[in-house]
């Protein structure tokens, strides 16, 4: 494949904005990826397990999920129709992204690569310009590098960590999708979507539980948006 | 290191479970001709999905998790992402102390 000098000089440019826009998600994932380790190795997987998980998942809310379930032998067919549960909501972020995207051929590749932090970076990154593959990779790689290496960390750090609440570790997560949303606030409708999935991701959390949740919240949102919009006027 | 066999087949079970939900939104047509009220709905699916996702640590958890999160938002309204986090963090590390 032959790439002229101006087109690698513009990648370069959006893979080094995609990496430097991906930081605050590749530090927020650091202990999560501790925790997540820590507890791997408390459930009885290796080091390897844990690892082959987050490089194979790479889906943070399943894996965690995932760890529950965990038993010798593992119960595959809940382990599977769980991840799918939890992971329904990348439907609904594919379908979005993919109007915005320009990866072509490589799409069914590179969207292995999807997950909450790049997705929603790549949204906000829309509302200016289209989202690039090497925007889309800037992202990814550090992103799943870090993601997996944090693993193995905590996997062979294991218990010498302590109850990660003490730092606040199990709240940074929160935190980050918190400021994630501000970025995408557009006023009074973004409000009453917000307002709308998460008083109905709390109820079904509280009757249904997980991780219905994340479906039942999602589709709220929408319609409570879809019902509040004004015909025709956008 | 080991790797049980058993659990390498769960771990690509997760895998392709994970896979399809990643790919189907790419397969589904690429021109929708979507009304008003449903390019709303999709508008709304970034915030949607990200509210739905932290909810149960937003308003099901307990009244510090729920006070860290509005002091949170407070400060993503003034702060960049990573001083979301940071101010998240140290809000519920110092609301634990009561």
């Amino acid at each position: 494949m032959t790439v002229t000098a101006p087109s690698r000089t513009r990648a370069a440019v959006e893979f080094r904005d995609g990496a430097r826009d991906i930081l605050p998600p590749l530090v927020a994932a650091i202990p999560i990826g501790l925790v997540y380790g820590a507890i791997c190795a408390a459930k009885g997987m290796s080091v390897l397990e844990a690892a082959l998980a987050s490089a194979l998942v790479f889906a943070g809310g399943a894996q965690f999920a995932a760890t529950e379930l965990w038993a010798s032998p593992p119960p595959v067919l809940a382990l599977a129709l769980s991840t799918l549960l939890i992971n329904a909501r990348h439907v609904l972020m594919g379908a979005s992204l993919k109007r915005k995207a320009r990866f072509g051929a490589a799409t069914p590749f590179v969207v292995f690569w999807m997950a909450d932090e790049n997705w929603a970076l790549a949204e906000r990154r829309a509302a200016t310009r289209p989202v690039t593959l090497a925007y889309w990779l800037g992202m990814a790689a550090p992103f799943y590098v870090n993601w997996i290496a944090w693993t193995v960390v905590g996997a062979g750090a294991g218990a010498l960590l302590g109850d990660p609440a003490r730092f606040g570790a199990d709240f940074a997560f929160t935190a980050l999708f918190i400021g994630l949303v501000a970025g995408f606030w557009k006023g009074r409708s973004t409000g009453v979507t917000v307002a709308a999935a998460g008083v109905t991701a709390a109820l079904v959390y509280r009757t249904l539980g997980s991780p219905w949740h994340v479906l039942g919240g999602a589709f709220a949102g929408m319609v409570a948006a879809a019902a509040t919009t004004r015909g025709g006027v956008r | 290191m080991s790797l049980d066999p058993q659990a390498l087949f769960a771990i690509l079970a997760m895998m392709g479970a994970t896979y399809l939900t990643r790919v189907a939104g790419f397969l589904l047509p690429a021109r929708l001709d979507l009304s008003p009220r449903m390019q709303a709905a999709f508008e709304a699916i970034p915030a949607a999905v990200l509210v739905a996702v932290i909810a149960p640590s937003l308003l099901a958890t307990g009244w510090r998790e729920t006070l860290a999160s509005l002091i949170a938002a407070l400060a993503a309204t003034r702060l960049p992402l990573i001083g979301v986090v940071l101010v998240g963090v140290a809000a519920i590390v110092a609301l634990r102390q009561f």
